[in-house]
């Protein structure tokens, strides 16, 4: 006999400008968590171990896309969250922001092509021992769709043979990168493990009416470890 | 006080916005080898102090207008007399 499982919540943060907030609440609920919306301008965090910044044009994208949401109320509770190894999941925008705010190492640039690029892009799981891919395989093929004008990574040399030693890349595009990505890094994780980023978008990737379920492996891995941090906080 | 903040991919960082408008500059017959392309800020300050003013200007710089990482800025500031 098993006892029903405790849905675990999930912050979803809406910047102005952001406009996969719904979608991504959407996609958690049905996977099983309870998504608690949160504006911007809030100074605190509902009860929460986990919390997603979606993707959109937060602040329009003005002076460089993700420069002005880090400085929202809502990113020093989000900040103490992370450094109190609490989940945090920055989607396509959500990873432009947390590349400015320093939560993850990189920043995000214009796509090489410069042109706005939305298709499915094949992807490779590079790391499946972060809470954002433990449904995943190591190598395992992932399709899931990007739709973004400045999603090209960039981390200098010696930064980038630092990821690549610590095993914070997780993602990979598959075969040609679709904006740039220096080493075809679609998805990092910082140092601790808790914190990701990716430009890919999950959070339309969970129904098969819409073409690829694969966004469910990433987003269903945050809820699992969302329900065991919530479950003993202190064993993430 | 006023001060002008350019800011400018770092060197050797790939500029697509460059890339592209050398390759127009090019079309349009113009001998050109390289564009890069930055970002300018004009800025009114109500500093008094020119030293005062510099030092804010590199804070808001580190903190805001320039990311380290990618793009280096320099600072210009124009005295009222």
């Amino acid at each position: 006999m098993t006892q029903p499982e405790a849905k675990p919540r999930v912050a979803v943060v809406t910047f102005p400008g952001s406009n996969d907030d719904r979608d991504a609440a959407l996609a958690l609920e049905r996977l099983g968590a309870e998504a608690v919306p949160v504006w911007h301008a809030d100074r605190e965090l509902p009860d929460v171990r986990a919390v997603v910044l979606p993707g959109g044009f937060s602040y329009g994208d003005y002076l460089r896309a993700g420069a002005l949401a880090r400085f929202a109320p809502v990113m020093e509770p989000v900040r103490a969250l992370a450094a109190d190894g609490g989940l945090v999941l920055g989607i396509c925008n959500g990873f432009q922001v947390l590349c400015e705010a320093g939560l993850l190492p990189g920043a995000l640039r214009a796509n090489h092509s410069l042109s706005f690029v939305c298709r499915d892009v094949p992807l490779t799981v590079e790391g499946a021992d972060t809470p954002f891919t433990a449904r995943c395989t190591p190598g395992q093929r992932l399709s899931i769709p990007v739709k973004h004008g400045e999603g090209c990574f960039f981390a200098d040399s010696e930064l980038l043979v630092e990821l690549e030693a610590s095993g914070q890349v997780v993602l990979r595009y598959e075969g040609e990168s679709p904006n740039g990505s220096v080493a075809g890094i679609a998805g990092v994780v910082n140092a601790e493990g808790n914190v990701m980023g990716l430009m890919p978008h999950p959070e339309h990737a969970v129904d098969p009416l819409t073409g690829s379920t694969d966004g469910a492996l990433v987003l269903g891995s945050l809820v699992d470890a969302a329900r065991r941090a919530t479950a003993a906080p202190a064993a993430v | 006080m006023r001060a002008t903040v350019l800011v400018r991919p770092k060197p050797g960082i790939l500029d697509p916005q460059g890339e592209a408008v050398l390759g127009s500059l090019q079309q349009l017959g113009f001998a050109v080898d390289a564009a890069r392309v930055g970002r300018v800020v004009d800025l009114e300050l109500r500093d008094s102090d020119s030293g005062q003013a510099r030092a804010d200007l590199e804070r808001m710089c580190e903190q805001l207008l320039a990311n380290p990482l990618i793009e280096s800025y320099e600072i210009e500031l124009v005295q009222e007399t």
